[in-house]
């Protein structure tokens, strides 16, 4: 169900190695709203983990990470 | 058939390198080199300027000097690049022609990205940036000194690690070692953006006692209480600081449309044609390529580019790929170094640091104002070097080599 979860914003970051997915994330997440969902297309494997960790230090919400047509769809909400 | 006109925007080293490998086929290509200065500034050396180990004037070469003399060289300041007229459009009213351009525009750190960057901190990035970093490390008395990156991009990936382990170096020469505090921060999960080598750079901050902040995205700086603030909502005091600033692509490429949101030109990865643009190629930082920005991805990148230049000239597709190579040396302190060589697909396995390695950078680094003119790419030098002078190798600790790649440090 939460793969339904409509973003905010959405970033493609398909093709950037790493860090590249994650910094995009953390850029989006700077320029959006308190509240509001990023969600980011990333084909590098350690988003998703690195996503989490960052999410846990920064306190912000990490919804979850869903297979797409040959990506992943990582999703972030943005908590203060 | 008539000669192409080829001009080349921006005479540092991708321009230079491929300007020379161009201007050898002087009977199809006039080669011109169109620079705002005319001045090559080796930014590799700037990293050795603070500690006192480089005089900045050294690391400035005359472009002319640079260049085979069958390459013109026009100082100009570009306002605008007009691809429907082929053609630059200069600062002073004037315009340059072309029938191929080759953008070579480089990238630009940016302090003021980050609200009290510029007033609280410290790059080594430019030549007045590494001076005034000298002057404060001069004065500096001890404290804890917060050091690292402060967003992404930024050129060089590896010189803000090499910085902390030769200011390790610095304050333990100065006596300062005990009375200071070195924190490293960086945005990302680890020390270092390739996995491969984030090991061996963790292993070494640790042996030295600097501590590593990960996931510090620097939000502010106030330069009056002297603190740097995260986006995750850390802080630090600081009584000196060290961060590399995020950077874009050139003001140029901004000005004519032709970067994505951060400046940097659509470059194809393999082919280095510009996307969309038959007639104009990208090269080094200037492109969106995924590799480093750094002279050490140009330089191999200028063989591909001229040869697939050539070959559009002569009426053929531009088939030459450019695999991701990459080739540099990384200073890790004590007088050692390794060294990255690495590609698109196959990541970097660093050996363990040695003198030898950093007596070859320090070679390299002198060799440098030689090899651009005559077109001598650093894989090819290493060979050189490796085949011809490995026999020094087990001699690299001796007080020979030491006089050879140390002298500037004492």
């Amino acid at each position: 169900m939460e793969a339904q979860v409509k973003a905010d914003k959405v970033v493609d970051a398909r093709g950037a190695q790493c860090p590249g997915p994650l910094v995009e994330l953390i850029r989006a997440i700077k320029e959006v709203p308190v509240g509001s969902i990023v969600e980011v297309w990333t084909q590098e494997p350690r988003t998703k983990e690195d996503a989490k960790a960052w999410c846990q230090r920064s306190g912000h919400e990490f919804i979850g990470a869903f297979p797409a047509d040959g990506y992943e769809r990582v999703l972030v909400r943005k908590m203060k | 058939m008539a000669k192409a006109k080829v001009v080349v925007l921006g005479g540092g080293v991708g321009g230079t390198f491929v300007a020379n490998k161009l201007a050898k086929h002087s009977d199809k290509v006039d080669v011109t080199v169109v620079d705002a200065t005319g001045v090559h500034h080796y930014q590799p050396g700037l990293l050795y300027v603070p500690f006192g180990w480089e005089q900045p004037e050294k690391l400035r070469h005359d472009e002319r000097k640079l260049l085979k003399p069958s390459a013109q060289l026009i100082k100009a300041v570009v306002e605008r690049i007009e691809p429907d007229k082929r053609q630059l459009q200069l600062l002073n009213d004037g315009t340059i022609n072309y029938d191929y351009l080759v953008i070579a525009t480089g990238s630009c750190p940016i302090p003021d990205e980050i609200p009290g960057l510029s007033e609280g901190g410290h790059h080594f990035y430019t030549e007045p940036a590494a001076v005034s970093l000298r002057e404060a490390l001069s004065k500096f008395e001890g404290g804890r000194i917060v050091v690292g990156i402060a967003g992404f991009p930024y050129k060089c990936p590896p010189a803000p690690i090499e910085f902390t382990l030769l200011l390790d170096d610095w304050l333990r020469q100065k006596n300062l070692r005990d009375k200071t505090e070195i924190v490293f921060v960086t945005p990302l999960p680890q020390a270092f953006s390739i996995p491969t080598v984030t090991p061996l750079v963790e292993e070494l901050f640790a042996r030295k006692g600097i501590k590593i902040e990960t996931f510090f995205n620097t939000e502010s700086v106030d330069p009056q209480n002297r603190k740097v603030l995260s986006l995750e909502g850390m802080e630090l005091d600081y009584e000196l600081l060290i961060l590399i600033p995020p950077h874009k692509g050139s003001p140029v490429i901004i000005a004519s449309g032709l970067g994505d949101k951060g400046g940097w030109v659509p470059t194809d990865k393999f082919t280095l044609q510009v996307k969309g643009q038959e007639r104009i190629f990208a090269i080094g930082d200037a492109t969106d390529l995924p590799v480093s920005k750094s002279g050490a991805a140009a330089h191999f990148e200028a063989p591909i580019l001229a040869q697939n230049l050539l070959h559009l000239i002569e009426g053929k597709e531009p088939i030459a790929k450019y695999d991701g190579s990459v080739m540099c040396f990384v200073e890790a302190g004590e007088g050692k170094a390794t060294v990255l060589r690495f590609n698109y697909e196959r990541p970097p396995q660093p050996p363990k640091p040695s003198s030898w390695w950093r007596w070859l950078k320090a070679l390299m680094n002198r060799f440098y104002p030689v090899a651009v003119p005559k077109g001598i790419a650093p894989d090819v030098f290493l060979a050189m070097l490796q085949g011809k002078f490995a026999e020094f190798q087990p001699f690299c600790g001796s007080d020979l080599m030491k006089g050879l790649t140390q002298n500037k440090n004492s």
